[in-house]
């Protein structure tokens, strides 16, 4: 805890004190900070080594984000072109590798402002899809940079449908070659990253015709401009697909090709082949390409989604015990807004959130490398259910996060809508994360579907399944319990009864979605029709489900911590808040079949309140866990140092609007002012 | 036009004019409000660029372009009516930001409201002429909803008949005004006034700030834009930093308040009236959140029906998406909002204009409620629409996140209503105030009026969950009128669980103030229950003053759909005050289903009949043609990163990157 030096400010002179109103929150510990984020880096080493990769970074002018309020998106993209291009550098000159925790930490440290990002994409893509030659080829020229290489799949009129993708790839037998071509306007690729302006090739994502036969979907690596001077190759028309809510270091593209023909070598071939007459060959299933993309979702969640809630919270946290307002007794100062209850209700939830994702991540995270290596020992059966999980979770985290972000955003009042609170751009990159890699609904309904599945199995053959069920749905066959035991608020405050709880509205909820499905079934209609009948409650479902896996997680995580007394018990707090903050939201469905009472409801409800009061008094030392660099949350309002004010008016002092000129008063205010006489 | 969208015209159950209509107030406001908006779309210096690949400074620039035609314009085609001119700034300003916007809507009514007659005649003439720009300046930087924390002084000086402005700390300095970064020369700055060193709280002073002629700051004042935001490019809110800076004695408008040449203080009579600027411009914001949301609401359903996408049976071609159940369940219940709040907003306009006139003949006594009703309603429908055209957004899956939609602009436009004017939770607040002194009323044996009376009637078993048999009726869920009285006992019950955790914390703390902090939580959520129940209320008695059939059947499903779709995301509260079973709640939600089905033939007709232009949307995916794909690939072409074949960030870091690898 000594010198928190990674931590201080961009070097103003009022930094060099901390505000007295954030010292004074920091005064009493009721838990070490250190301990924490040494919890949350999964480790002290880790905490060590990202201090100095972040130390790394920020030390280097070229790595400064200070201006990226204040510029265009061209000047964005060409920022983070540059950003990329030191970093390619250095880490080239201390030796960290791609996919290694250094590359990681700084990825964190620049807060994803880097450009090139799909060209790992494709590099992952490569290794699943490709065969041994083809990854020999093409990785070490990616490594390289002597190509720059993206991914191109959405089009035009055409997401999360796989099989709807137009775009086609005939193979000529005569020149053992593809002809890659966009039939139609709704066939342009679309929105895929780095395409826009800087990629020279890209994975194109096409429906493979060979010997007159349609063959689904396969991947073409397509060269699409040129090498010597970057100018599009013949055939290919390319662009960027223009101004977006944010993302604005990359610049996503559109490509139409006519008739581009590439060599047969070029359709990645580790699951299927076209020989060179024509003959498809299939090379076994596709099981390891769906779970690249189990990976790339569940390597979301705590490489960009949940970091971005954890950041709203520490600026709107941090703001709001600087911020006066009013006061609470006509006689008293001004108070803190985060002593208003009504500020705590809209903030800590928020934060109990942020933990409670980041232990669910990681869980996830613990779940997947172990379904790896039973992948590399041919044993495909953990796959349906980290399927349905990693879907779930990734649509609730990011759900979530970005409610919870627009709300700590409004909850900074006015200043939460300047840029400079880093706020706006907190929110408008957690928002895309709603609809990319999956949209949202369509995840929840693939968890709904697993959920379901499997509920009907228990129901086929009553009893056998127990040992069958996977560990996630298992408390399906959990004793059935009608009613709550809670007597009092204090009740409410054990974890295993609320995990109880959780698990009984989300059991309840599948059953419901069963029988609606079976019942429309039974009446006649057809699964896929019945299906979609009814994928209101099945949405609900998921969710419920996707909340108490959350909700078990966290308490799974507070039982590894009983020999740090004092973390756990603020821990334990944030669990409660999470969990009873769930219960008040969706009161309705733990009154519904009786298994709370209204009572029960109210006891909830005071018990929550109660926490609120609690959680306050540790809030801005649980924000301080989270440990990141003030120049990685880039906000007026959130620095470690608490002296917003200044910075604001420091920060607003380098606008453009402030150091250039005003154009419009030579073009327009001044011959609308020039009918001035001397009337003044 | 685009099939998809033909076929849905064609098959719409009602005439989507009359329903204009029905919005518009007559067919004559239909008629007028076209009239306007096509002078303005006919007239050649109406070019509208796509804001979208325009920086912020070029943005400003064009706003400021249109603000000074405007003012032309509006005295050439004799436009006089306030609400004509709104209609004609709603269109010509497209994001309806106007940097010279303040002069109008603050600086000027602030110099008549408060303004002697004096002073009215030396600032008024040359302030409507534009001569001099004004604006207004409350919000400092460490101080905002709460008025008596500002910290700017004016202090008098006798000696020189001036007063000397100051900005004593950092948190002193103005921050937001509008108008104030670039544009004005003048502002009305509200300082804690200090006269024979005793100080008399906050007033109103007309302060220069720029130089006539020239524009440059005056000595003494630092004056600037407050940077980047997430919307509002096109305004350049301000900062304002006066260092012991002079202005004359008559600079305080003094209509009310005055000080005599030799410092003497002479209070105000009365000073009631300046919360009706308040009340107005909240009930405008009221208006504001249904405008913006019928928008997303037309962007969004628009676009439903001409993207295909998946399968719903195998083998099927792509449906429109619209017919996934997953989506009306997303966006039908945001139609039937944005209905309901067109017409809350009617309902509070009218009642402005109605208590407006009675104010005028002294009439005071409805705007208490007025003020807290339009407070409460104001954080209502803003809450409600921020989230809603998120998800209107959200619906559209990618295409929504790119500014090609529209949504996104709509959006951050649209957010800031929820913290200015009155942040929300405050407003909230003022209103369970207003919640609880009826309360007490009726305690006190007193009955209370308006869209409170319910509080006279109610039950005092109506606490106790248990006892379902004192409901004297069962809840009909095809029947608005019986959904209203459900809400009206939620309310109801809301009401009275905060009074009474209310009455206990005071009786705990033994002060009144910590305990309303400590019951803030109910308060505001009595508020809202209190706020959905008028907007229920005002939606059901809408119905009955719709004469066309067809319309009328349309318009009682969304009716139905908006209020069993708010018992459904509250039905906790529902539940717990036994005001509904379980198995009614089952029935809502399979209601709810039959009523998406019911919907989404009239879905397309529905939002074409808030009549919004193209330009106003200012969406490619929700044009009424629905040619969505062409013009959005014609769109992206335009964008400033393709105006180069290749880009220069290719020479500069690519190109060398492949080499120094």
């Amino acid at each position: 805890m000594d010198s928190p030096v990674h931590r201080v400010s961009l070097g103003d002179t009022w930094s060099r004190r901390v505000h007295p109103d954030m010292a004074s929150e920091r005064l009493i510990q009721s838990f070490s900070v250190e301990q924490l984020t040494n919890i949350l880096d999964g480790g002290a080493q880790n905490t060590a080594l990202r201090r100095k990769v972040e130390s790394i970074i920020h030390s280097d002018p070229e790595f400064s984000m200070k201006d990226n309020y204040f510029m265009n998106q061209n000047e964005r993209y060409v920022a983070a072109v540059q950003k990329r291009f030191h970093f390619q550098i250095i880490a080239k000159r201390l030796g960290w590798s791609e996919n290694s925790p250094e590359f990681y930490y700084a990825y964190r440290a620049l807060s994803g402002e880097l450009a090139l990002g799909l060209h790992t994409v494709f590099l992952k893509s490569l290794q699943s899809l490709g065969s041994e030659e083809q990854i020999a080829k093409w990785t070490p020229l990616c490594n390289e940079f002597r190509i720059i290489a993206s991914y191109a799949q959405t089009e035009l009129g055409h997401g999360t449908n796989l099989r709807g993708l137009e775009t086609e790839a005939t193979y000529d037998a005569a020149t053992q070659e593809f002809v890659v071509h966009s039939p139609t306007l709704t066939a342009t690729k679309w929105w895929p990253g780095d395409m826009g302006r800087s990629a020279t090739h890209t994975l194109v994502q096409a429906q493979l015709i060979c010997s007159g036969a349609r063959q689904g979907m396969h991947a073409f690596i397509v060269p699409i401009r040129s090498l010597r001077d970057h100018t599009p190759l013949p055939g290919v028309t390319v662009g960027d697909i223009g101004p977006k809510m944010d993302f604005d270091n990359t610049d996503h593209g559109f490509l139409q090709l006519d008739h581009v023909r590439i060599p047969r070598e070029n359709m990645l071939s580790r699951f299927a082949q076209v020989l060179p007459d024509g003959t498809y060959v299939k090379l076994g299933t596709q099981q390891t390409n769906y779970f690249s993309m189990v990976v790339v979702r569940v390597e979301l969640l705590l490489g960009e989604i949940i970091p971005l809630l954890q950041k709203a919270c520490v600026i709107a946290i941090r703001y709001s015990v600087i911020r006066r307002q009013s006061s609470i007794r006509p006689s008293d100062p001004e108070a803190k807004i985060l002593d208003y209850q009504t500020q705590q209700q809209k903030l800590l939830p928020q934060l109990a959130t942020a933990y409670a994702f980041h232990f669910l991540a990681r869980n996830l995270l613990k779940f997947l490398h172990s379904s790896y290596d039973a992948i590399q020992n041919k044993d495909f059966s953990h796959l349906p259910e980290l399927h349905a999980l990693s879907a779930g979770i990734k649509a609730m985290t990011s759900d979530l996060c970005f409610q919870g972000s627009e709300l700590c955003r409004r909850a900074c009042g006015g200043h939460g809508y300047s840029k400079l609170s880093g706020l706006p751009s907190l929110v408008t990159r957690v928002t895309a994360s709603c609809t990319y890699e999956g949209d949202n609904t369509v995840l929840y309904l693939q968890t709904a579907r697993f959920l379901v599945k499997n509920y009907l199995q228990t129901q086929a053959i009553p009893g056998s399944t127990q040992k069958s069920l996977p560990p996630s749905v298992a408390y399906l066959t959990a004793p059935y319990l009608a009613r709550c035991p809670a007597q009092k608020a204090a009740d409410f405050l054990h974890p295993k009864l609320y995990t109880t709880a959780w698990a009984h509205v989300a059991a309840r909820l599948i059953k419901d979605s069963a029988h609606h499905l079976e019942t429309l079934i039974q009446s006649g209609a057809d699964w896929d029709e019945a299906w979609n009948q009814t994928t209101v409650i099945h949405l609900q479902t998921a969710k419920a489900h996707c909340y108490y896996i959350s909700v078990k997680s966290f308490t799974e995580t507070l039982e590894k911590l009983e020999n740090k007394p004092a973390v756990q018990q603020v821990l334990k707090r944030l669990c409660d808040l999470y969990a009873l903050h769930g219960i008040l939201t969706n009161a309705a469905d733990f009154l519904h079949d009786g298994f709370l009472s209204g009572a029960q409801v109210d006891a909830v409800r005071t018990g929550y309140l109660e926490l609120l009061g609690l959680v306050r008094k540790d809030a801005i030392l649980l924000t301080d866990a989270f440990d990141f660099t003030d120049p990685s949350l880039n906000s007026a309002l959130g620095c470690y140092d608490g002296n917003v004010y200044e910075r604001l008016f420091h920060w607003a002092q380098k606008s453009p609007t402030n150091t250039q000129g005003n154009p419009a008063y030579e073009k327009y205010l001044r011959p609308l002012l020039q009918s001035w006489k001397s009337k003044l | 036009m685009n099939q998809d969208l033909r076929r849905e015209r064609e098959a719409a159950s009602f005439n989507p004019e009359l329903l204009t209509h029905v919005l518009d107030g007559s067919p004559e406001n239909t008629r007028r409000r076209r009239e306007i908006e096509n002078l303005i779309l006919n007239d050649p210096d109406f070019q509208h660029e796509d804001l979208n690949f325009l920086t912020r400074s070029q943005r400003y620039e064009v706003a400021v372009r249109k603000s000074a035609n405007m003012v032309k314009k509006i005295r050439e085609f004799g436009i006089a009516d306030p609400e004509e001119i709104m209609w004609f700034k709603k269109i010509h300003l497209v994001n309806f930001v106007e940097p010279v916007g303040l002069n109008f809507s603050m600086f000027i009514p602030t110099l008549l409201n408060q303004g002697t007659t004096a002073q009215q005649e030396k600032w008024l003439f040359s302030s409507q002429g534009l001569q001099i720009i004004g604006t207004y300046a409350q919000t400092e930087m460490g101080h905002g909803t709460h008025l008596r924390g500002l910290e700017t002084t004016a202090t008098y000086d006798p000696e020189t008949k001036e007063f000397i402005l100051n900005s004593p700390t950092v948190t002193s300095i103005k921050w937001w005004p509008g108008g104030l970064g670039k544009t004005s020369n003048h502002a009305i700055v509200l300082a804690q006034l200090i006269t024979k060193g005793k100080c008399y709280g906050l007033h109103a002073f007309i302060v220069p700030i720029r130089e006539i002629g020239t524009h440059k700051p005056l000595p003494g004042i630092t004056v600037g834009d407050i940077g980047p935001k997430f919307g509002y490019d096109e305004m350049d809110n301000g900062y304002l930093k006066m260092d012991n800076y002079r202005i004359p004695r008559e600079n305080m408008l003094m209509k009310y308040a005055q000080v005599k040449p030799d410092g003497t203080y002479v209070k105000p009579v009365s000073n009631k009236l300046t919360y009706g600027t308040m009340v107005f411009v909240r009930s405008f914001l009221v208006g504001e959140a249904a405008r913006s949301l019928s928008k997303a609401c037309t962007i969004a359903i628009r676009y439903s029906a001409v993207r295909h996408q998946s399968e719903i049976k195998p083998g099927e071609p792509e449906p429109q998406i619209l017919d996934f159940q997953t989506q009306q369940y997303k966006l039908f219940p945001l139609l039937a909002t944005a209905y309901a709040f067109q017409f809350v907003g009617a309902y509070v306009k009218e009642t402005y204009h109605r208590i407006n006139e009675g104010i005028g003949q002294g009439d005071l006594s409805e705007l208490p409620e007025l003020h807290a009703l339009v407070a409460g309603l104001k954080a209502f429908t803003s809450w409600t629409t921020n989230a809603a055209i998120e998800a209107c957004r959200m619906a559209c899956g990618g295409h929504g996140y790119s500014h090609c939609s529209g949504l996104p602009n709509i959006y951050v436009t649209f957010t800031p209503t929820c913290t200015f004017e009155g942040e929300n939770t405050v407003m909230m607040l003022q209103t369970a105030r207003f919640l609880m002194k009826s309360y007490d009323q009726v305690h006190s044996g007193k009955l209370v009026g308006g869209m409170v009376s319910y509080l006279n009637d109610r039950p005092t078993q109506r606490i106790q969950p248990q006892q379902v048999a004192v409901w004297p009726t069962v809840v009909d869920i095809d029947s608005p009128d019986s959904l209203t009285e459900a809400y009206k006992l939620r309310a109801a019950r809301l009401v009275e669980i905060a009074a009474k955790n209310l009455q206990n914390e005071v009786i705990q703390r033994e002060s009144k103030e910590v305990a309303w902090n400590l019951t803030s939580v109910d308060l505001v959520r009595a508020s809202e229950a209190h706020c959905h129940y008028v907007a229920v209320k005002l939606f059901s008695e809408k119905l009955l003053k719709i004469q066309d059939k067809s319309v009328h059947a349309v318009l009682r499903n969304l009716c139905l759909l908006y209020c069993l779709y708010g018992i459904s995301q509250k039905a906790g509260d529902f539940l717990q005050g036994s005001i509904m079973t379980e198995s009614q709640i089952t029935q809502v939600n399979q209601r709810i289903k039959e009523l998406l089905t019911a919907i989404r033939p009239d879905a397309v007709a529905l939002v074409d009949a808030f009549d919004f232009q193209d330009v106003t949307l200012g969406s490619v995916l929700g044009r009424y043609d629905g040619n969505v794909y062409e013009n959005l690939f014609e769109w992206a072409k335009k964008s400033p990163l393709n105006k180069s074949e290749v880009h220069e960030s290719y020479y500069k870091y690519l190109k060398p990157l492949q080499s120094k690898l």
